[in-house]
């Protein structure tokens, strides 16, 4: 009894230390620890948007437009008399969404074709990696407003483009991180002892695969969140009147003579946002990276 | 012997790729009683650890290609059984130990959950049932059982070749592969960790190939010996066949290499020149060249392995 109690709490204690001694690596990294900080200020904001600045995102008050900002309205009000700040926080939840989401889906799928391509070789890798080739050789953007402009903007196809238009660069990154592994000693002992492919990839190959992943998701956010606000001030992203950073920035465009602010809160919202996730994607990174391990 | 427990028959193992063929097995014979070890001997690049991934049937291909030959396994030939089946003996039936531990353990996962999942992969056992077998078996081979949780960078050389033991022998295999379990560990680890491969193979009445090129681990825990030259076996029989009537010149230069305590010798005898290369094995004898005792009738022609005595086979020119 005493020896399994002191067992489970060994297994506890070790598996902590492994993961404190990624935190306090992280800890070092200055900024690391500010862009997380400036994502957890976004993902509060994305989480209790209703709590932080009401639900009246959407309502116009003409006898208000192009309020510049004053104490009521902190970050003033655009062409319709709508609160800016009050759209931007609600905007941070659209933004965040549709890129986690669509980060989401070409993670799991670029993940899925990098294990397969980088762990059977031969045929099997040279034509996922063509295939591959092809989705990178077009532009994310003009990958992602072809896929948009075809299907009709709605939420759920821009996660859709938004997703396929980055698969390629995680399958690549994924594959080239199970090459090495591959040929590892762990592996053909895992066969040795009778594991099949599937157990092997899943067990042995992904986990020891994952850092460089995990750091191209974090980038690959910011990257989404660009496009997604790209797509937007075209206007082919969320449509009116969901609150989106991009699109709020195109609506200010013809005003911005006279009326700078509609146009420099959203934009210092998406600048923030991709710089903090770079930023966590770099410490992240180093963290991460075993050759630093003392 | 009625009850071998592996007989392999003519197996010959290729590595094909456009510039080459590498010969790395080329037609080998041999059986294992149970509960007996071999010692298969030889240089780096004599194909030693080719014929045991082809007994487990993991040679990789490409480019590798069993090209003949049968491998028995109480009674059933493991070149006819499909790759599920293949999946349930590995690890189950026949296991093997890897040369270096310092990278047979996955470094992302504790060595209880390592030696745990190879239970579970085999044995109808709960997690927790497995965890505990897992402990039992660390116990066994000298490893605090409370040490399940520990990665395996927080485990010293020797004591990862001692899980890795333990991982092969969670399942209670019959038939054990070595390969060379103890190159990469120092000579006083490795009387440990040979001593505990001993016991625990009386203990579970395993059989073993162990795959080494040295002969005094040979002398300490096998019952018969294989020496393998360039892909075939030049020398087979018992310890006392192989150490008190050595035949093959080939062994004889192995024995003349290795510093005796009892004799004053100022010089070793090493054997001069180098292994032929696998893609371009000579006609006749694969030794000739180095061999002292070469005629020229050595040098074409197909060898045949000759029984000098009961169980004792070489394949020389000099005993044809």
């Amino acid at each position: 009894m005493s020896k399994e109690m002191s067992t489970a709490d060994a297994i506890s204690m070790k598996k902590k230390s492994q993961f404190g001694d990624f935190v306090r690596r992280f800890k070092k990294n200055k900024g690391g620890i500010v862009g997380l900080l400036i994502i957890v200020m976004f993902l509060i904001c994305a989480l209790f948007p209703a709590q932080l600045v009401g639900e009246d995102y959407y309502s116009q008050d003409l006898s208000n437009r192009y309020c510049h900002p004053n104490a009521e309205h902190i970050f003033g009000t655009d062409e319709l008399g709508r609160d800016v700040l009050t759209r931007m926080v609600w905007g941070a939840r659209t933004s965040l969404e549709i890129s986690l989401s669509a980060v989401a889906v070409s993670c799991i799928l670029g993940t899925i074709v990098g294990c397969i391509a980088g762990f059977y070789g031969g045929v099997t890798d040279n034509i996922l990696m063509r295939i591959m080739d092809v989705l990178m050789a077009i532009p994310s953007t003009l990958l992602g407003i072809s896929i948009v402009a075809a299907f009709g903007s709605s939420i759920y196809v821009l996660i859709f483009a938004m997703g396929i238009s980055s698969i390629a660069g995680f399958s690549r990154i994924c594959r080239s991180s199970v090459i090495t592994i591959r040929d590892q000693e762990y592996i053909e002992a895992a066969r040795a002892t009778g594991a099949s492919d599937f157990r092997i990839i899943t067990k042995y190959v992904l986990p020891n695969a994952l850092a460089p992943i995990i750091v191209q998701i974090s980038m690959s956010i910011a990257a989404s969140i660009l496009s997604i606000s790209g797509l937007s001030f075209i206007g082919l992203g969320v449509p009116a009147p969901t609150p989106e950073w991009g699109s709020m920035l195109s609506n200010g465009r013809q005003v911005i003579r006279d009326h700078a602010y509609i146009v420099i809160f959203p934009g210092v919202a998406i600048m923030l946002a991709v710089f903090a996730f770079n930023l966590l994607g770099d410490g992240l990174r180093d963290a991460l990276d075993p050759r630093l391990k003392s | 012997m009625a009850n071998n427990i592996l007989e392999i028959k003519d197996l010959t193992i290729h590595y094909v790729t456009d510039q080459e063929t590498v010969k790395a097995v080329n037609g080998i014979s041999l059986q294992i009683a149970e509960g007996e070890s071999l010692g298969l001997v030889g240089e780096t690049g004599a194909g030693k650890t080719t014929t045991a991934l082809g007994i487990m049937r993991l040679v990789p291909d490409p480019p590798g290609r069993v090209i003949g030959g049968e491998i028995i396994y109480k009674g059933e030939d493991l070149m006819k059984k499909s790759e599920h089946e293949m999946r349930s003996i590995r690890g189950h039936q026949i296991s093997m130990i890897f040369q270096d531990p310092m990278t047979a353990l996955n470094p992302v996962e504790t060595v209880g959950y390592q030696i745990a999942e190879v239970i579970r992969l085999h044995q109808n056992l709960s997690k927790r049932d497995a965890e505990l077998k897992a402990m039992e078996m660390m116990e066994l081979v000298g490893i605090e059982g409370a040490r399940a949780g520990e990665y395996p960078h927080q485990f010293s050389g020797g004591m990862k070749q001692r899980i890795v033991i333990a991982m092969a022998l969670a399942c209670d295999p019959s038939l054990l592969l070595a390969d060379e379990p103890t190159t990469a560990l120092d000579v006083t680890i490795q009387e440990q960790v040979l001593d505990l491969i001993d016991n625990l193979k009386k203990q579970f009445n395993t059989s073993m190939l162990l795959i080494t090129h040295d002969l005094g681990i040979v002398a300490e825990v096998c019952d018969k010996v294989a020496i393998m030259y360039a892909g075939e076996i030049v020398e087979y029989g018992t310890l006392e066949h192989i150490y008190n009537n050595t035949s093959h010149p080939y062994t004889q230069g192995l024995f003349g290499s290795i510093p005796n305590f009892n004799s004053k010798t100022h010089r070793l005898k090493p054997i001069k020149g180098l292994m032929p290369d696998p893609a371009n094995l000579p006609d006749g004898c694969v030794f000739a060249d180095r061999c002292p005792h070469a005629k020229d009738e050595c040098r074409s022609g197909k060898l045949v392995t000759k029984e000098i005595e009961p169980g004792h086979l070489v394949r020389c020119r000099l005993f044809e």
